[in-house]
């Protein structure tokens, strides 16, 4: 059973067991605006929790995404690339960055669950 | 937002129509409606969008000598303004830099100026200064600016005012606008056929609401003004030209008519007309990117090469387009358009041409 962590920086990773999948909320993408660009990482890199994972462009700015976890790039998600307009539709499914396979499963204790996420984001607006 | 943000004449209009609100040269300004930048962008090129631009500075230049006071400020050919008509030009500074660019409209018995919200404080200190006795100016600080934009624009607008159909491009008239007595320009910053309307603050929102009542017309907010008037290769004050820049180094060069070249008379006319004589070392150019990356304003140009050889001034995504353009300075010689050149994107070497502008072309009315 897939478990979701979300970060402060609104990326959220699903975990089954070491891998990860790694995007951005929903909160992200509408706060982003209509997305034209994706950079995404390396198949391969390392990533320390915290590192610049990707970038993400509108038509306003370039956003970074981070990674929420340390782990190696597993595989990275060529449709988003295609077709950036994916993430404003469907940010938690469909729209995955990157997957990792994780290097400290200890790290997720520090994220944040569904619940306390949605209170966050409350707590922004 | 800062609590001493300035809020024009439209903001209730704005938060009812779901704006979001951001900080803007002192004001609190709609980025984007709902509907969002792309939409927004899109819909100006197709139809007609209505943009509040209240933060921008108005002023009316009197006194019999004010064409020739004026003219000693900035290297536009203000004789040859006929009666009616707009001209764009730039105020100077000693090293022929640009101190802010302006819209300048010959209203009969005044000068009627538009000029840059951010410029508009030291705008005025430095007209008054400059003009001396031979004009006074006065800022118009009770109107407001809608811009009306869009292939659409003109049959809207005629609606409410029939005068408007037949304005020629770059014209200027008076016009009744539901009671409100309007200051009307057939001009822009989007590259397409629109209307500027200055018009007093208390009388916006009832034209504004009109406006947007008329089924072609959407809000659009300063996020599609901004790649509007990019992919119409436009400056943006601030960005693009500033006090280091020329209007040699800016290819403004056709809007400083044979005459002033020659006679000079304006603050910096020596530079400028060196720059005429002998080329100037860098020029504004268009630059298209070859893929997909965005290059944002300050990212380094190179020659093939990996030398740097410029910096983009303005840069992103181009709606209409459908992939980035930027503009920026490069060296003089590697101007021409169809040079190849590289964009260092987050340090990444990124291929692009450089593009002769307008990215999306013109679609000014004719005449």
């Amino acid at each position: 059973m897939a478990k979701v962590y979300f970060t402060k920086d609104h990326e959220w990773v699903k975990v089954t067991g070491d891998d990860a999948v790694v995007g951005i909320s929903d909160y992200a993408q509408h706060a982003l605006g209509d997305v034209v660009f994706v950079e995404l990482p390396a198949v391969g890199k390392t990533l320390t929790k915290g590192d610049e994972a990707a970038v993400v462009e509108s038509v306003k700015a370039a956003s970074e995404v981070f990674s929420p976890v340390s782990g190696e790039v597993a595989s990275v998600n060529a449709a988003i690339v295609d077709q950036p307009g994916l993430i404003n539709e469907s940010p938690e499914e469909g729209a995955w960055f990157f997957t990792l396979r994780l290097s400290n499963p200890a790290e997720l204790g520090e994220l944040m669950d569904r619940a306390a996420y949605d209170a966050f984001v409350k707590s922004l607006e | 937002m800062n609590p001493d943000s300035i809020r024009t004449p439209l903001h209730s209009l704005h938060l009812e129509l779901g704006a979001k609100m951001v900080p803007f040269a002192g004001y609190e300004m709609p980025v984007q409606y709902a509907t969002g930048v792309l939409a927004e962008h899109l819909h100006t090129r197709q139809a007609a969008g209505l943009f509040d631009v209240s933060h921008m500075g108005q002023a009316i230049i009197r006194g019999a000598d004010r064409v020739q006071a004026l003219e000693r400020l900035l290297p536009g050919d203000l004789q040859a303004l006929a009666e009616g008509r707009i001209r764009y030009s730039q105020l100077t500074n000693d090293q022929g830099g640009i101190r802010d660019d302006l819209m300048v409209t010959n209203a009969g018995d005044h000068l009627f100026l538009i000029v840059n919200a951010a410029c508009k404080g030291a705008d005025i200190a430095h007209l008054k200064a400059g003009l001396g006795k031979a004009g006074t100016i006065e800022e118009l600080t009770d109107r407001a600016l809608l811009a009306l934009q869009g292939p659409e624009a003109a049959t809207v607008l005629a609606r409410l005012a029939p005068d408007a159909l037949s304005m020629p491009f770059m014209s200027y008239r008076c016009l009744d606008i539901l009671g409100a007595a309007c200051l009307v320009s057939r001009s822009g910053y989007t590259g397409e056929d629109g209307f500027e309307i200055s018009l007093p603050a208390d009388r916006a929102e009832d034209v504004a609401r009109r406006l947007l009542a008329e089924p072609e017309v959407l809000p659009i907010g300063l996020g599609a003004r901004d790649s509007l008037r990019l992919e119409a290769g436009l400056c943006l004050y601030g960005s693009d030209i500033d006090e280091e820049t020329t209007p040699v180094e800016a290819a403004l060069v056709w809007s400083i008519s044979k005459r002033r070249r020659e006679q000079g008379g304006f603050p910096g006319a020596a530079v400028i007309q060196r720059q005429l004589r002998d080329g100037p070392p860098r020029l504004r150019v268009g630059i298209k990117s070859l893929d997909k990356a965005p290059a944002r304003a300050h990212t380094p140009i190179t020659d093939k090469a990996g030398q740097i050889i410029g910096e983009v001034t303005s840069g992103g995504f181009g709606p209409s387009v459908g992939g980035p353009v930027a503009m920026g300075y490069v060296q003089t010689s590697f101007a021409k358009a169809g040079t190849a050149v590289e964009l260092l994107v987050r340090g990444t070497p990124r291929e692009a041409v450089v593009f002769e502008m307008p990215f999306v072309p013109h679609h000014y009315r004719k005449i």
